[in-house]
């Protein structure tokens, strides 16, 4: 075990280094933006007196080195800043905000994943014969036509000419469960089509890989069934890859929502972000930047943990 | 008309039956629809306004990082939003000319260098506390002061000093200006108590809706402010304000009846839209136009020939039909439309390569002409781009098209680059729109004009009251900046708003799309 521990020590360790070097490029990467922020805050309307008073006030004259600094300690004390835009104190507005990205990415990650395993295991079940074909078939046309096209095919036929679903996805904190659930169920449909083809091949190819191994053979020939087989001993031992694919698909969902977000209007951080950029609000578009490196590089960072947790060899070392 | 129909338009017109069930038995009775709709928008009108239930409106411009600040506001959404909560002193009217809002009247001195506003008794902001002179001073103070971000700022420029007297709000100008009473109608100058001093966002004000929830950037909600002064706003208990950028999300917003009423229609779907029978699409021309601006002080711009080749060698009706589908009519090289008092026509310029032609050869400049564009300068630019190179290739120009980002372009590109895409969204009154953009002082001389007697005409203009010799010298100072300026202005878009046909109340409005963005305030639900 102890061999397990430190590989996930320094895993962690790993992790930690990687968030703050990505802290370092998304300053960085803010600050040779073209224009400044006072500028576009005031937009076409900004006269040289109120852009001066502006500049002033949020302290844009400051050296950037010292800026990045100040921002970091107030990062690690849990302080996001405010916005320039609005005053508003950014930890609280992307509180809401990244609750209901969560909140839609979860209800995509419970339908989508245990389906895309389960079709998973059904192609392997009848690989090459017609469910195997039409799985792969249907999910691959799904993957391939954009984001936007699919909310938008959705919003027509299911939310105007059959109206059973709305078609702006509005939440806001008076509604109850249901009402929110049913404010969400066309980008949830939307964001299920995108990852599960990707899922399911993953799971598809991962057991079949498994299934060429001598155990697998000793464990058909002990007659045991079909499903069982995969079920019983492929499956447990394709875990590693499969965790992974999830994991990337997890962070797809809460990172790479921002097209479905703005089709449907969902309150969530893709629409947050997408506002900010366009004004410039760089202590906002900071804040945004590392919570989706943190989501990428956390999740990244459980599938190889659970990689190393779930490697036979690791766990008995000899 | 038949007894039977007059009595189902009165039950139509009140609510107790479906306007679909009307123009049914409406058929039946041997009514077309066409006739049918005029005759139940008649009833509606003479029935009155209906009162109670949730208007909602989807309004594109609204973002996350917007304030709440009238000072602050730059969009639709926001803009929206101060007329549920808001009131300026003065409004336009439905025909473009004005109404006492918190004033109840208004003088100027025969110079028109001071005016005096009446302010309405009994009027109260929504915390109970009555609107008083000091309030309304208070309120333009904030807008004016040296260190204020309002956007009304070029407005207040002109005041040399203001006073309150009992319940007059009396200005000061430094220089007379006939118009003082429409620059009060400006959306900024929401009238605060304490003038916002103490707490600006803090959507206290004499509206008829108090909002109640807020989400920036995503949602709105106002309920009716039981003591507002005056009977005609606020029809809806609840107005519910989405704000929705997406075209294309908008418009299925208000398919899907989600929605009752939205602002931009996309042109280019906006025929497909209309033909649905819950829905009417209702544009107005207005004084927003799409431009291409060059700098009369930067080569080769500087030379007046240069700018009369490619005024002659754009193709003003083909943009109207394929950049605004139709929504919209042809510009003639000033900013000035038949949308403001006191227009005068002109001779419309046209396309005409060859004397495009003949003025770029007189001009001795054969070179390449830079065009900036971006998708955010108007909408469809780089395409309007595009068609004005190829009319301008017919005359011999040839015009080089650089696609700017979206991203940086009002700062980087608009009021810096020689000659680039944009738009104006107009002002209510000539006077205004030529000061903030053709001035040679002005912030926003986004052509570098500069043009003596063309100041001279605009100073003189806002002295004058007799409105005869006023017209004329705006007529003046059009024909100077058609035929000296840096303008190119081949179209004017119309405002094309959605509406649900359940609505009642909707007129065509001076101002700004969506009923001057008074809609859900002005509106109310017959069914």
């Amino acid at each position: 075990m102890g061999v397990a521990l430190k590989l996930v020590a320094q895993r962690l360790a790993l992790g930690l280094l990687l968030m703050l070097l990505v802290s370092i490029l998304i300053f960085a990467g803010t600050i040779i933006l073209p224009g400044d922020v006072a500028q576009s805050i005031l937009g076409q309307s900004a006269t040289p007196e109120a852009l001066a008073n502006l500049r002033e006030e949020l302290g844009l004259n400051e050296p950037a080195v010292s800026r990045y600094f100040s921002w970091l300690g107030g990062v690690l004390q849990g302080d996001l800043g405010t916005a320039l835009t609005s005053g508003q104190d950014i930890a609280s507005s992307i509180g809401s905000r990244l609750s209901n990205t969560l909140f839609l990415a979860m209800w995509a990650a419970v339908i989508s994943v245990p389906l895309a395993i389960f079709l998973g295991l059904l192609a392997v079940r009848y690989r090459d014969r017609w469910p195997d074909k039409l799985i792969s078939g249907v999910t691959l046309a799904s993957i391939s036509i954009p984001e936007f096209l699919i909310g938008y095919l959705l919003m027509y036929y299911i939310g105007v000419k059959l109206r059973w679903a709305p078609t702006v996805s509005m939440i806001y904190d008076s509604m109850s469960l249901g009402q929110k659930l049913q404010a969400i169920a066309l980008p949830v449909a939307v964001l299920t089509l995108v990852v599960l083809a990707h899922m399911m091949r993953m799971t598809r190819a991962a057991i079949l890989n498994v299934m060429q191994s001598a155990y697998i053979e000793t464990a058909e020939l002990k007659g045991l069934t079909m499903f069982k087989v995969i079920w019983r001993h492929a499956f447990p031992n394709s875990i590693s890859p499969i965790v992974n694919v999830v994991m990337l698909n997890l962070a797809y969902l809460v990172v790479g929502v921002v097209v479905v977000e703005v089709v449907f209007t969902y309150p969530g951080m893709g629409q947050y972000l997408v506002d900010h950029v366009s004004k410039r609000d760089l202590p906002v578009v900071q804040a945004c930047g590392l919570i989706f490196a943190a989501v990428y590089i956390g999740l990244n960072m459980v599938a190889d943990i659970v990689a190393i947790l779930a490697n036979p060899r690791l766990r008995h070392p000899k | 008309m038949s007894d039977q129909l007059d009595y189902l338009k009165v039950r139509a017109a009140m609510g107790r039956i479906s306007r679909r069930e009307f123009l049914g038995r409406a058929a039946v009775l041997g009514v077309g629809a066409a006739m049918a709709n005029t005759i139940l928008a008649q009833a509606v009108r003479a029935a009155g306004p209906q009162k109670g239930g949730t208007i909602s409106a989807g309004v594109e411009g609204g973002s996350s990082s917007d304030s709440l600040d009238p000072a602050l506001s730059t969009n639709n959404a926001t803009t929206m939003v101060l007329r549920l909560w808001g009131e300026p002193l003065v409004e336009l009217s439905a025909n473009g000319g004005l109404e006492g809002r918190i004033a109840e009247s208004w003088s100027g001195s025969a110079d028109a260098s001071v005016w005096t506003f009446k302010i309405r008794k009994d009027v109260t902001f929504s915390n109970g506390k009555t609107v008083t002179a000091e309030d309304v001073m208070a309120t333009m103070e904030r807008h004016s002061g040296e260190d204020t971000k309002s956007g009304a700022l070029g407005i207040m420029r002109g005041i040399k000093a203001m006073r309150a007297e009992g319940d007059d709000f009396i200005v000061e100008l430094s220089e007379p200006n006939a118009d003082l009473p429409y620059l009060m109608t400006d959306y900024h100058l929401m009238i605060q108590p304490n003038g916002g001093k103490d707490d600006p966002s803090a959507m206290i004000g004499t509206g008829p809706y108090k909002v109640t929830s807020m989400d920036m950037g995503v949602r709105f909600v106002g309920e009716k402010y039981a003591d507002h002064w005056d009977g005609s706003h606020g029809h809806a208990d609840m107005i519910e304000l989405l704000l929705i950028n997406d075209d294309t999300a908008r418009v299925a917003a208000l398919q899907s009846g989600q929605v009752h009423m939205i602002s931009r229609v996309p042109p280019r779907t906006a025929g497909l839209i209309s033909r649905s029978p819950n829905i009417d699409v209702h544009s107005k021309s207005g004084p927003g136009h799409y431009v291409f601006i060059a700098h009369c002080n930067t080569a080769p711009f500087d030379n007046n020939d240069v700018r009369m080749a490619l005024k002659y060698g754009i193709n003003r009706q083909e943009m109207v039909d394929k950049i605004l589908f139709g929504y919209g009519s042809v510009g003639n090289d000033t900013p000035i439309n038949a949308s403001y008092p006191l227009f005068t026509e002109a001779e419309q310029r046209t396309y005409d390569p060859d004397k495009a032609a003949h003025h770029m050869k007189k001009s001795g400049y054969d070179g390449p002409i830079l065009l900036r564009t971006s998708d955010n300068s108007f909408p469809g630019a780089p395409d309007a781009s595009a068609l004005f190179q190829q009319s301008c290739k017919a005359a011999g120009i040839n015009l080089e098209i650089k696609r700017e980002p979206n991203d940086g372009y009002w700062s980087e590109v608009w009021n810096k680059q020689p000659f680039c895409t944009s738009y104006w969204s107009g002002r209510p009154v000539q006077d205004q729109m030529f000061s903030t953009a053709y001035l040679s002082t002005a912030d926003w001389n986004d052509t570098r004009f500069s043009n003596e007697k063309f100041d001279q005409l605009l100073i003189a203009a806002r002295a004058e009251l007799d409105e005869t010799k006023r017209k004329q010298m705006y007529a003046d100072m059009s024909t100077i900046v058609r035929d000296e300026g840096g303008l190119i202005c081949p179209m004017f878009n119309d405002f094309v708003d959605g509406v649900a046909t359940n609505i009642g109340g909707w007129e065509e409005t001076a101002g700004f799309g969506v009923m001057n963005l008074y809609g859900p305030v002005k509106t109310w639900i017959t069914a």
